[in-house]
């Protein structure tokens, strides 16, 4: 139903006419899948190496240049580790949850616009499908720790389960008022309704209201990734590791993996919502403006990403990991009230037209 | 119980937000600081650096008995050090030298038993053990972790 626009997509339907709709789903699939299992990697060496330096550390050195190598060696021998599976556990529940959370991420790659047209599909309610799927991962981590028969497990899952819907809350508020500034709920109108210079990205607009609704999507994403210091449905000093306590080999790597993929779809919508996604940023002197012109989208997309990546790992290897009270306090009377007032004035800056 | 005079809860509400923002901002500009100065790494790449590795002023290896330029070492064999021990670590043998005062004769550190907890050192009236920074010190034979500190000429630095 959303063939792909791009070079690649014409060439194909030139080619093959009457097949043309089946290779292209198949290419978009195959790419898709080719960067949800590459990403992690790249991402759990990125994390060694940065968390290894805000710590005065070197990280992994010995696999590969620098250790780039390490994340792949640690994948291989999760891959070969024998699977547990704990007495009384519910065996097929068991092994469904580290599907979910996977699949999610990778549904959710599907509509992210890496440039104009290097996006899989583009319904009209982007926003909304976003919200909806990343519903999943929660029912994954449920799952997991109803199905593990464990009492860490069970009490990881229902923190992270409160924390997630709790959080996830803001999370929608945050994209709603970006859907009603816009106009829009679809993610790629949305990036080009911030066309312009770089003054006209969401996070500039609206006097002080985008930089603010940038802030809380930081806050409540980092909590709906369940990254420190929201981490307390791991919490490895408390529970053990929490839901994935009881998981093993390739299971284990399944959660593992999903996390970080579903933290670059994080930062990802980050940049989409409030960077201007693929969009070159524009300053207004003439000859730097060409040369980024000149950058393809997708290269922009990514830089864009892999920054608010770096504030996510920022965060993690600075902040203490809250308590539940604590964190259930940030939500339901910190956050959520400022949200519902940001939602206000946003719409009244948006009716005086004060939206700059 | 509600507190007489406390603030009314905006105005509570804004100053923890911004407290706790700028709290916040303050950790991490100290991480960052961290990050972008690799001159503060301390991690040491050690098989490879052997030659050039330098521990730090404060680690503590095995005991050995400093000389000076004469080759002569500080010991008076009072025996202090000894008493000093935890392990029984270390023995003073005393001799006699033709005076009749009495001298060290051999001062048997055994390795094996020491844990390197620095009480001979602090103990030590005349400053003259310490301990060294020598930190390969892995051998086959336990009989070869006992050493008489006064004899070795100070190869054990």
């Amino acid at each position: 139903m959303y063939p792909l626009q791009n070079g690649i997509g014409n060439l194909i339907r030139s080619l093959f006419p009457e097949n043309a709709m089946l290779i292209n789903s198949t290419i978009s699939i195959i790419s898709l899948l080719l960067l949800v299992s590459l990403l992690p990697v790249f991402l759990i060496w990125l994390e060694r190496k940065v968390a290894a330096r805000f710590q005065a550390r070197i990280g992994p050195m010995r696999v590969g240049y620098h250790g780039l190598l390490q994340s792949t060696a640690d994948g291989l021998k999760l891959i070969f580790k024998e699977i547990l599976k704990p007495e009384g556990a519910d065996t097929f529940v068991f092994f469904l949850a580290p599907i979910l959370p996977a699949s999610a991420t990778f549904l959710v790659m599907a509509i992210l616009p890496f440039d104009h047209h290097l996006q899989v599909a583009d319904p009209a309610g982007g926003v909304i499908y976003v919200i909806g799927i990343s519903g999943l991962s929660i029912l994954g981590i449920l799952l997991a720790g109803w199905a593990s028969n464990n009492k860490y497990s069970l009490l990881g899952a229902m923190r992270s389960g409160a924390q997630m819907i709790s959080f996830e809350i803001s999370l929608a508020l945050v994209m709603l008022l970006i859907v009603m500034i816009t106009g829009t709920a679809s993610l790629r109108e949305i990036v080009l309704s911030q066309q312009g210079s770089v003054l006209d990205w969401w996070i500039f607009k609206l006097p002080g209201l985008g930089a603010i609704a940038f802030l809380m999507y930081m806050i409540s994403s980092t909590a709906e990734l369940n990254r420190a210091p929201f981490d307390i449905s791991e919490a490895e000093s408390e529970l053990t590791g929490g839901f994935a306590t009881e998981y093993s080999g390739i299971s284990f790597a399944m959660f593992f993996f999903a996390e970080f993929v579903n933290m670059f779809v994080s930062a990802g919508i980050a940049s989409t919502f409030f960077l201007g996604g693929f969009l070159a940023p524009q300053i207004g002197i003439g000859v730097i403006d060409m040369l980024f012109l000149l950058i393809p989208g997708f290269i922009w997309f990514f830089l864009k990403t892999f920054a608010v990546i770096f504030l996510y790992m920022w965060f993690r290897w600075t902040f203490p990991r809250l308590r539940v009270d604590q964190l259930m306090y940030l939500e339901w009377k910190m956050l959520l009230p400022a949200n519902l007032i940001l939602l206000m004035a946003a719409g009244y800056f948006m009716a005086m037209g004060w939206v700059l | 119980m509600k507190k007489k005079n406390s603030p009314p809860a905006v105005l509570l509400y804004l100053s923890k937000c911004s407290t706790g923002f700028l709290s916040l901002l303050k950790g991490m500009g100290v991480t960052i600081s961290y990050f972008v100065q690799p001159g503060k790494i301390v991690t040491q790449q050690y098989p490879e650096n052997r030659d050039e590795l330098q521990m730090m002023a404060r680690f503590r290896g095995h005991l050995s008995m400093p000389r000076d330029e004469k080759g002569d070492h500080g010991c008076t064999a009072c025996g202090i050090c000894e008493k000093a021990c935890p392990n029984g670590s270390i023995s003073v043998l005393t001799t006699k030298d033709i005076s009749g005062r009495k001298i060290l004769g051999k001062y048997v550190y055994r390795l094996s038993q020491c844990t390197l907890c620095n009480l001979c050192v602090e103990s030590c009236p005349y400053n003259a053990i310490s301990m060294g920074r020598n930190f390969e010190l892995a051998v086959y034979d336990r009989e070869q972790l006992t050493f008489v500190l006064n004899e070795t000429k100070g190869e054990l630095q």
